[in-house]
């Protein structure tokens, strides 16, 4: 295989990955904060068709990215609501948001499927950076959503792990009576997190109708809010660690398209059932792995907090 | 705790209410209507109206009734499935796949023996069927019981995988040289269709959903093995401290959950399509989860919910000749199950009416 050909693999790992990453590093938020949100392909469908709409009547793809952000966010509010306020089933209750999300995107979506995007987040190389040999194509040649993506995984991975907010984070998932008691807000921390990681997802679908395709398509995400969350175990809740995850996943899709193109001689439907099939792998792999070196979930992941409880 | 602003108290009920348990879903029915009218209003319909088309369209007429009961039949086998699954606190989500293998391995059954007598062919289609689903959900089982690998992702993870599977078949090797290049198999044999009832497309798979309901609620209310599967749903640790064999459990449980599934996809291809072909679900192993969790796992409710949603379907797809997508039926749903969750508090609290003046604070 010769270097193009690989440098063309590579930039497209990372154009595929970026999406998943974004909705991993919400929901490795919301999980940190104790709360399980299964609606991340819900939340990516609705970003991803309310940005597109957006997009296309104001022909600004950063209003698009703005109104996915705040849907996805009011996505995550529902299940925040009813898993912190409500205490319901968090696992049912997200189901419940892709179902819905699924839906709702599906409903007002109806009328602008395979419109395409006149205007769509396109390539922009970084100057200086873009002409070093082999990185510069690969991680300098992209849309400013693989830029900013570059920013936000170390500046939650700060968030997490070296500042006060972080430190709170991280009590209220592990142990939120403990948290309470010290005098952090448990559910005014976990509302916080679950929204903003909502936002995350809705960036991750804008993603993908604004740039990666660019038109909307039903059911576009094809179960990369479902890889997301599986991302979240393999990175050990650990945003620096999404970002390897993601850009694995993305090669693989970027190897499957690569492969379709070159005639090479396995069924098609077989090349599409990679990533899936990977994921359960990788899903398996880590679990032992996380099993052996002791590196779990946050404790109180899945569980409400009753304060009558405590 | 007081609700700001107001003189009512929320106060924990000792035992959950009973009336709450049918008033929940009418509940949530309304609600999710009234929400899922505002979406309709804004984009140019007139609610009452469509929700009027489609009650009549699914319950209004012979042909609308026998389309419900018709759709209300995997409804019923998969929700079974699935309930059976969540009983144990695993979360089977992949309904939909396992439905598609069993539908897979009954139409192998089918196209390979199309001389053979129905004495042998049906049998072994439901055997085959069931064994597939069921196998297709320990592929998920034994992860989760060995190493506790979260089953959710993997079960629907597997969904696409078994989706793909088929369409590789019906749009390769299956392909019915006689079909117009359409994604679907050869018709099946007489010896392989289920047949039909009521002179509609209802078919005799409407008894393997009450079979199925009426086997599953005596295992799981009247045997030692579905009262060791209750207390583990409902405490895990107790399970394993009474000594019940909780890796094995998990397997069976998934083994049976997933063979229900099959059952499911072997009776549409062998009562409603009569061939294998692209698409043969419309999501049923998705609504069925929502089936499942509003008849709170009861395999009775099970059959009247999905008579429930199987109109809703129906309804849903009346109503797309006005140019109402098909994905409302699946807003609707998700709305439902919304107003269900966040109904379910009222079955653990009670409400209290203050004197204005007392001392209600804490």
């Amino acid at each position: 295989m010769n270097t193009d050909i690989a440098i063309a693999i590579l930039a497209t790992a990372i154009t595929a990955g970026t999406p998943i990453m974004y909705a991993a590093l919400g929901e490795i938020l919301a999980e940190r904060a104790g709360i399980l949100n299964l609606g991340v392909e819900g939340m990516m469908l609705v970003g991803a068709v309310s940005g597109f709409i957006l997009a296309l009547h104001t022909s600004n793809p950063w209003a698009g990215l703005l109104l996915a952000m705040l849907a996805g966010g009011f996505m995550a509010l529902i299940h925040a609501f009813l898993t912190i306020t409500l205490k319901a089933n968090q696992v049912v209750s997200g189901l419940a948001l892709t179902l819905f999300g699924t839906g709702l995107a599906g409903y007002i979506g109806k009328s602008y499927v395979g419109i395409r995007l006149p205007e769509s987040f396109r390539a922009v190389p970084v100057p200086v950076l873009s002409d070093i040999p082999i990185i510069g194509p690969v991680l300098f040649n992209h849309d400013p959503l693989v830029y900013l993506s570059y920013f936000i995984v170390p500046a939650l991975w700060f968030l997490v792990f070296r500042t006060r907010a972080g430190l709170n984070l991280r009590a209220v998932g592990e142990n939120p009576a403990a948290a309470d008691s010290v005098g952090i807000n448990v559910f005014r921390t976990r509302y916080i997190y679950v929204i903003a990681g909502g936002m995350l997802a809705g960036i991750g679908g804008a993603y993908l109708s604004l740039h990666y395709v660019p038109v909307w398509v039903e059911n576009m995400t094809a179960g990369r809010g479902w890889i997301a969350v599986a991302l979240v175990i393999f990175a050990t809740w650990n945003p620096a660690n999404a970002i390897w995850g993601a850009y694995l996943f993305g090669g693989l899709d970027a190897l499957g398209l690569r492969l379709q193109t070159l005639n090479v001689t396995v069924s098609p439907y077989f090349l599409k059932m990679l990533p899936y099939i990977f994921t359960v792998l990788v899903l398996i792999l880590v679990t032992r792995r996380n099993m052996l070196s002791r590196r779990g979930s946050p404790k109180a992941l899945g569980l409400p907090y009753d304060r009558e409880e405590r | 705790m007081i609700i700001r602003g107001t003189r009512l108290t929320i106060e924990k009920r000792l035992v959950p209410s009973s009336s709450a348990y049918l008033l929940i879903p009418i509940f949530s029915i309304f609600m999710a209507l009234l929400v899922g009218s505002i979406f309709l209003y804004f984009s140019g319909h007139e609610p009452v109206a469509v929700y009027y088309k489609m009650f009549k369209g699914a319950f209004g007429s012979r042909y609308g009734i026998t389309e419900t009961i018709v759709k209300a039949i995997p409804l019923t086998l998969v929700g079974l499935g699935v309930a059976l699954a969540f009983r144990m606190q695993l979360w089977n989500i992949g309904g939909e796949g396992q439905l598609y293998m069993g539908a897979f391995a009954a139409t192998w059954v089918a196209l390979t023996f199309p001389e053979g007598s129905v004495w042998w062919v049906m049998p072994a289609m439901i055997a085959l069927g069931m064994l597939a689903g069921g196998l297709w959900a320990l592929l998920t089982a034994i992860p989760k019981a060995i190493w506790g690998v979260n089953e959710i992702i993997t079960t629907l993870m597997l969904n696409y995988v078994a989706i793909l599977w088929v369409d590789y078949l019906v749009y390769g090797p299956w392909k019915d040289p006689a079909g117009f290049n359409f994604p679907l198999t050869a018709v099946f044999s007489d010896a392989a269709t289920l047949p039909g009832l009521f002179d509609s497309r209802v078919h005799a798979g409407l008894f393997f959903g009450i079979v199925a309901a009426i086997i599953l609620y005596l295992v799981v209310y009247h045997t030692r093995w579905g009262y060791e599967i209750r207390v583990t749903g409902e405490n895990p640790g107790a399970a394993r401290y009474a000594g019940m064999n909780t890796t094995r459990n998990i397997m069976l449980v998934m083994l049976f959950s997933g063979a229900l599934c099959g059952l499911a996809g072997m009776s549409e291809v062998s009562g409603i399509g009569h061939r294998l072909q692209h698409g043969l679900s419309p999501g049923y192993g998705y609504t069925a989860i929502i089936v499942a969790w509003l008849s709170r796992l009861n395999p009775f409710a099970v059959i009247l919910v999905a008579i429930l949603f199987g109109g809703l379907q129906v309804g849903g797809f009346i109503v797309q000749t006005s140019g109402i997508p098909s994905s409302m039926v699946y807003m609707l749903q998700g709305l439902l199950l919304f107003f269900v969750l966040g109904g379910e508090l009222l079955t653990g609290y009670r409400l209290n009416r203050v004197p204005a003046t007392g001392e209600a604070t804490k």
